[in-house]
């Protein structure tokens, strides 16, 4: 005999209650309402943004992508004229962008590693100054460190005229940098024909001490050979260039920043807004990171330390070898998430003027088109973008380095 | 034999020596000194360097900071009573006080309603950050709060938050009269309620009845602003966190996917490209007609954006509870609704904290960015009014020191809160 519940019996007899008291059918019902709630809210928001526009006599359309964009972009990597498009603008602000968070990333590991490890050093006085350090980065907006910099940038360096005469009252440091209100002057590489083949020479190099270390690597983990990696690698990367630069009659040169009429001509031109920016993030995130890597090395247990001693492995070798793998493993992941903030809040150079994404597309573009829902969709896409690659990236990176369980 | 022993060595003591003090160097601050400063070279050298760092640092702003001036009414009159010396001009912290704490539209006489309203937020939040030691009937006050702290702020008639406070209050009667045969019906029932009683109340006539003067959104400023927007995004964004964490673990995959695509569009944007949406393009998206004040729309956006990120907190404490409790609550035959409810949300709730508290801390932080489109909250006045005022351009240090040390003694003080409570939590592991 059948039970009630028995599927069978109840197939003839569907009644409408069994949408919402059967489980077999009450996640159809759940999701077909929302999805209709889903469908409404859009609808309701598109018919409003219909009669809005409307009745303002807007339309939608991307064709001032196509139009001359009349605005200048004062630190442009490609070439770019204030008569090229508002397209080309974005694209130089994209590489703003990109520009001012990889500096930033890259500068905030170095910071927060060496914070992250001093913290966790015996010695009192530094581990608690890179204590206050963490809280007091930490624990203040962005924007107001990025503002801070930004001010000693060009209200407290001195003026370019303060770098004339005999007895100036400004120097530049080591003969070659100039700190001015209008940016940082530093020397520029320039590169002959042959010094192009020394800069092939230095990428060659690199990939072969990668190359080498991947080698000593596998000859560990096949007969347990512990290859010197250390003063191998630097001679590998810097020997080869530095033989070729000679060899080839030292191409390369450096132009060095010179003080001509009202400001300084020559050099690589440092915008006070790329700074501020820069190492502000850089410092703020630092912070962050310095607390991440101290959570890692903690992370690993004092017994694993203790068992490398007990093997006899060397400080050294302990470090490199047991600890940072281990390490690396509760490091990445929280990093990479940095990065990606790091990323997200170089869009505040919008305070600072710097022309990142944010201050050609969403900013200068937005105020001379006037097309607000297209340039913010476009400049969300952009973000959301470079955000989803580099969490693809991190995806494959924890995927690489999971513990392999049996 | 023992004897023996005495007579055949020259000299045998026979009373115990005194305890003699330690080595010199192996006590007190020469130890401690040793130990933990000097104890190998490098270590030494470090140690001098933090010294020096420590020294330059501290004679840069010592004198700055205790030979600064509290009372000078403009920065060229500080500089004549400077005379050349080092010395912060302070005043203008005393001099703008209000008007870095209050923005510089809101009612000058009306200053004393914001302050009401933050001293009372203490009183508020005390029995829920200190469940133990304050009486839980205080909760009754937290309950009463959001609507007096708005009918302070924002004055007008008392009937509005009162009215609106009425239509909560018959929903959540409404839900408690169902919940016992449905969950679905007591929490539809009770929207459903609130929103009949508000509609019904809204043809009631407001006008003056118990009326403060009322001040219009765009006249608020200063800090009072950036504790608003935080505080009320931060609540706010922890009920529609809840649900999008749970609508992210759900086995239904419109749902599911639903949820995926709100979270990661949300912290795939910077929140600035949110702040300009809820300037220049959510009009568009609302009924012709309808003119909300930007504090508002500003509101929806950043609590669109604190609940994305809290939805991940929650979701991974959800993730985090043992799969034996999911499978408990559904061997004592409890529905979805009733398994969250009391066995599954109060855990992953509780081990999440940490992670709400920075969410937090970090969107409090964020509000400062609203000073990019234009408000003035304490950035923004900084840089906006006074510093373009001819009496005290040019004092930045004193204005961005006084900004830092707000934003960092509240975030430093939220930060050991939490702390604090993750230790009072922890009553499963050891």
């Amino acid at each position: 005999m059948a039970s009630l519940s028995d599927p069978q019996g109840s197939e003839s007899s569907f009644r409408l209650s069994m949408l919402l008291n059967d489980t077999r059918y009450r996640s159809y019902t759940f999701q077909f309402i929302a999805l209709v709630c889903v469908a409404l809210l859009f609808a309701y928001l598109g018919s409003n943004l219909a009669a809005n526009l409307r009745a303002a006599g807007l339309s939608i359309s991307y064709d001032f992508l196509g139009d001359p964009s009349g605005y200048d972009i004062n630190q442009a990597l490609l070439p770019y004229t204030s008569q090229s498009t508002h397209l080309r603008a974005s694209l130089v602000g994209l590489l703003n962008t990109l520009l001012v968070s990889i500096l930033a990333c890259i500068t905030a590991t170095l910071i927060g590693v060496t914070a992250g490890v001093l913290r966790l050093s015996n010695n009192w006085l530094v581990s608690k100054l890179m204590a206050a350090y963490v809280e007091l980065f930490r624990n203040v907006p962005v924007l107001i460190w990025i503002i801070i910099i930004f001010t000693i940038m060009t209200a407290v360096a001195p003026a370019p005229s303060a770098f004339r005469g005999d007895n100036p009252d400004a120097n530049m440091l080591f003969g070659a940098i100039a700190f001015t209100n209008r940016g940082v002057y530093v020397p520029k590489p320039l590169l002959d024909p042959l010094g192009w083949v020394v800069v092939a020479v230095f990428v060659a190099s690199i990939i072969g001490a990668i190359l080498y270390r991947r080698h000593a690597r596998k000859r560990l983990y096949a007969d347990g050979t512990l290859l010197p990696t250390t003063w191998p690698t630097l001679a590998i990367v810097f020997l080869p260039a530095l033989v070729a630069y000679v060899i080839l009659g030292r191409p390369i040169t450096l132009e060095l920043p010179e003080l001509g009429g009202f400001n300084f001509s020559g050099g690589i031109n440092l915008l006070g807004s790329l700074i501020a920016l820069w190492f502000a993030l850089a410092i703020y995130t630092g912070a962050f990171i310095a607390e991440n890597v101290r959570a890692g090395i903690l992370s690993v247990s004092r017994g694993q330390t203790e068992a490398a001693a007990a093997l006899g492995l060397r400080p050294r070798r302990i470090m490199n070898l047991v600890i940072l793998p281990q390490a690396l493993r509760v490091i990445v992941p929280p990093l990479i998430s940095h990065y990606l903030n790091i990323t997200k809040n170089s869009s505040l150079a919008i305070a600072v003027g710097y022309m990142d994404l944010t201050g050609t597309l969403g900013g200068i573009t937005l105020n001379q088109t006037g097309r607000a829902i297209e340039t913010i969709l476009l400049l969300m896409l952009f973000y959301l973008a470079i955000s989803l690659t580099i969490s693809a990236l991190m995806n494959v990176y924890n995927n690489a380095v999971r513990l392999k369980e049996r | 034999m023992s004897d023996l022993h005495a007579h055949s060595v020259a000299y045998v003591r026979e009373s115990m020596l005194d305890q003699q003090p330690p080595p010199a160097t192996e006590t007190g601050v020469v130890k401690w000194m040793r130990s933990n400063l000097f104890s190998t070279i490098p270590n030494a050298i470090l140690t001098l360097l933090a010294l020096w760092a420590l020294w330059s640092l501290l004679s840069g702003v010592a004198p700055w900071l205790l030979n600064g001036i509290w009372t000078a009414p403009s920065l060229s009159a500080c500089r004549e009573i400077l005379d050349g010396a080092t010395g912060g001009c302070f005043s203008v912290l005393t001099e703008r006080w209000n008007q870095l704490l209050f923005g510089f539209q809101y009612p000058s006489e009306l200053y004393w309603r914001p302050t009401l309203a933050f001293v009372l937020l203490f009183v508020a939040i005390a029995p829920v950050l200190f469940f133990n030691t304050f009486p839980r009937r205080m909760l009754i006050f937290t309950a009463i709060y959001p609507f007096l702290a708005y009918w302070l702020i924002w004055g007008g008639s008392i009937l509005v938050p009162l009215l609106a406070a009425v239509g909560l209050v018959a929903g959540y009667f409404v839900y408690a009269r169902f919940v016992a045969q449905s969950f679905a019906m007591g929490f539809f029932g009770g929207i459903v309620a609130a929103f009949v009683v508000w509609w019904i109340t809204g043809f009631l006539p407001v006008e003056g009845i118990l009326a403060l003067t009322p001040v219009e959104s765009r006249n608020m400023g200063g800090f009072m602003l950036n504790l608003i927007l935080g505080s009320v995004c931060v609540s706010l964004s922890i009920p529609f966190g809840i649900a999008l964490a749970l609508g992210r673990q759900s086995r239904m995959p419109i749902i599911k996917w639903i949820c995926v695509v709100f979270i990661e569009f949300i912290r795939g944007v910077p929140l600035i490209t949110l702040l300009f949406v809820a300037n220049v393009v959510l009009a568009y998206f609302l009924p012709p007609g309808t003119n909300f004040d930007l504090i508002l729309r500003v509101i929806i956006m950043i609590t669109m954006f604190a609940s994305a990120y809290i939805a991940e907190v929650i979701r991974g404490g959800l993730a985090a509870l043992p799969k034996g409790q999911y499978e408990a609550a559904d061997s004592l035959g409890l529905d979805y609704p009733q398994a969250m409810r009391l066995i599954i949300l109060p855990q992953a709730l509780k081990i999440s904290i940490p992670g709400i508290v920075n969410v937090a801390v970090g969107l409090f932080k964020d509000t400062t960015l609203v000073s990019v489109i234009s408000m003035f909250d304490l950035v923004g006045m900084i840089r906006g009014p006074i510093l373009a005022s001819t009496e005290w351009n040019g004092v930045y240090w004193e204005l961005l020191g006084f900004a830092a040390l707000l934003f960092f003694v509240t975030c430093y003080g939220i930060s050991q809160y939490s702390q604090w409570l993750e230790r009072q939590l922890n009553t499963d592991r050891r």
